[in-house]
């Protein structure tokens, strides 16, 4: 049997092979050099992936069956238009932040800790990318919950102890909405007999009008919602990306939620149809809501925030709250913007996050200069730097070119036009206008305001305010500069160049909508 | 078997469900939010388990004289479930180790006051 037919399999083992040897090893550089090799071979695996659901036709995927039991008995692996594109995000994301961790971790978490990092980091990305493959409903949850611990534990590395609380939080959270959403696939289960989301589908056809069907439509939406951070079920959020370490929070803000999203995607058109869940329910209207609650709301909370990462954590929350609304349209142009902003806003976020870690490292080390020897690297009780508004006076003497990133992935939030965001409001707003809701044309229009807001405060403080006396130019070292500024250009790319983006979503977006019906 | 007792189970489920979620959001100790998220989990293995058996059925193992089998999938289901439920409550009960390390407490409220005095500190001095 070819290499090419084992894909599917090796997109998930590769990274899980990964963690247990990186914490066999027991030495930072050797697991780093493991773990990364297993993100990169996985993002080749997501390419090939890509390329071979590129050539089948529309509406078509790759099943694989794990130990080759037949579905629905056994586990089967699906790869359709929309995972592949998924797949290809959380990989890539992968691949790109963990070249980056190895000069950020140095300056945020012990070294006699570091292999316990990438184990976990392998693991996140297991999970992660399992969740986005498995054609298994029970499978989803058990990926699920590998993805979450894992995240728990990347949380409370952080360094400040308020690291701790918002991990003990997420997980709280996070167990709750992952139970919620056994308890929905174990309504499913009860109702057809089965756990595999394509046989689910033909039968819940014949028993669609039944309430525990509903009830398990209720509990899955509510569970992922809290998975994926709706408003205003997103408390964890805002905590947990502050306080984790910096290559941990881009890696969450980049993939974490967005996979999140796919499940609901995955559940709302290929298991329920979209006839049950837009057309029969006023879901599209709670949806319209909450997403344009979670728009103004935590855009608008963002604006007031005085941390730098806790501003971008809450205009994260806002930038789901547009997933959520492309979905609410229940149509091809709103689903085709949700998908594409999982890939157009995770680029852009993680971006951010990259550059705010190279800001956070030059103040640690400014600080420990200051303070105690060093101890391994990271003295013990070292202060651990907020990335606060009053320190970030005139940073763009100091750090030009993490500021002038900052600034373009900011535009991307924005949507200015050139920049991948624009390219989401484009189908926003068109997706709007066919359904003849012109207002919410203009609450598009005007919920970007409150994003240059917020941008906008990082630019006073960065470029317009003085300097403090005696600063001089002190750059965010390469290797962190290189990743980050991958993703800043990429952000400028799929602006300019959407064959890739809008192509894939576009028709990952139409094979839902005519499986759906 | 009358009505009630066919929803005896549902009725236990449903009430250890909700007095799980009770206790995560009545309780501020971070080691009763724990139990109460224990007592949650469990009674989604209830629900699980207990559609699976048939009244009068065996496990499924084809012999002579037996035609009424219970479903065996669900218990395999739960036990991976309990599985990752000890993982969760274990990673819950070490960060709340950590925590008490930290803070010196493990009460939400003690802790968050510290946070919060540790912020008002931090905007007067700088």
């Amino acid at each position: 049997m070819s290499i090419a037919a084992q894909l599917p399999a090796l997109q998930v083992a590769l990274p899980l092979l990964a963690a247990p040897l990186a914490v066999l090893l027991r030495h930072g550089g050797l697991a780093f050099a493991v773990v990364t090799a297993a993100a990169w071979a996985a993002f080749a695996v997501a390419i090939g992936l890509w390329l071979q659901v590129g050539q089948l036709e529309a509406g078509a995927a790759i099943s694989y069956h794990i130990g080759s039991w037949a579905p629905p008995w056994g586990i089967e692996y699906r790869v359709d238009r929309l995972a592949s594109f998924v797949l290809l995000l959380v990989s890539g994301m992968a691949a790109v932040v963990l070249p980056y961790s190895r000069a950020s971790i140095l300056r945020e978490i012990p070294r006699d800790l570091h292999y316990l990092y990438y184990a976990m980091f392998a693991l996140c990305l297991t999970g992660l990318l399992g969740i986005t493959i498995t054609g298994d409903a029970f499978n989803i949850f058990v990926f699920l919950e590998i993805s979450s611990l894992s995240t728990y534990v990347l949380i409370a590395l952080g360094r400040d102890r308020r690291a701790l609380t918002a991990a003990f939080q997420y997980l709280i959270m996070g167990s709750i909405g992952a139970t919620f959403i056994v308890v929905g696939i174990g309504f499913l289960y009860l109702m057809t007999g089965t756990l595999n989301l394509a046989d689910m589908a033909v039968r819940l056809r014949e028993v669609e009008s039944h309430r525990p069907v509903l009830v398990a439509l209720a509990f899955l939406t509510v569970g992922i919602s809290l998975k994926l951070a709706l408003f205003p079920l997103h408390q964890w959020l805002p905590n947990a990306y502050t306080y984790a370490p910096s290559a941990v929070t881009a890696f969450l803000a980049a993939t974490a939620t967005k996979v999140a999203v796919y499940v609901l995607i995955r559940f709302y058109y290929s298991v329920f149809g979209d006839s049950l869940v837009f057309h029969d329910l006023p879901l599209p209207q709670i949806m319209l809501w909450l997403s344009l609650m979670a728009m103004f709301g935590a855009s608008f909370v963002a604006i007031f925030q005085n941390n730098l990462k806790r501003l971008f954590a809450y205009s994260s929350v806002g930038q789901i709250g547009y997933i959520t609304l492309g979905l609410s349209f229940a149509s091809v142009n709103g689903l085709t913007a949700s998908v594409v902003h999982l890939l157009n806003h995770g680029v852009a976020k993680a971006a951010i996050f990259l550059l705010i870690g190279g800001i956070v490292a030059r103040m640690a080390t400014a600080a420990n200069r200051d303070a105690v020897p060093m101890l391994r690297g990271v003295p013990a009780d070292a202060v651990s730097p907020e990335p606060t508004f009053d320190r970030l006076a005139g940073l763009s003497k100091r750090m030009p070119l993490t500021c002038f990133g900052i600034v373009i992935a900011g535009l991307s939030l924005i949507g200015v036009p050139g920049t991948a965001g624009f390219v989401t409001k484009w189908y926003l707003i068109i997706a709007a206008m066919e359904q003849g809701q012109w207002w919410l044309v203009g609450v598009i229009l005007l919920s970007s305001l409150l994003a240059v807001a917020y941008v906008w405060r990082f630019v006073e403080v960065a470029y317009f305010r003085a300097a403090p006396e005696g600063s001089e130019k002190n750059e965010a070292p390469l290797a962190m500069l290189i990743p980050a500024w991958l993703l800043v250009i990429a952000t400028l790319w799929f602006g300019l160049d959407t064959s890739f983006t809008v192509g894939t979503a576009l028709d990952a977006a139409q094979e839902l909508v005519k499986n759906g019906r | 078997m009358s009505t009630l007792a066919g929803y005896f189970s549902y009725a236990v489920t449903i009430f250890l469900l909700v007095a799980g979620l009770f206790i995560i959001i009545a309780r501020g100790n971070l080691i009763k939010k724990m139990v109460g998220l224990g007592i949650f989990q469990t009674s989604v293995y209830l629900l699980y388990i207990a559609p699976g058996k048939l009244v009068g059925g065996t496990a499924p193992i084809i012999a002579p004289g037996f035609h009424v089998y219970s479903n065996p999938l669900p218990h395999v289901l739960i036990l991976t479930a309990i599985v990752v439920g000890v993982a969760t409550l274990a990673l819950g009960l070490a960060l709340a180790v950590r925590i008490h390390e930290a803070y010196g407490s493990i009460e939400e409220d003690e802790i968050l006051e510290q946070d919060n005095a540790d912020a008002g500190s931090k905007e007067r001095g700088g």
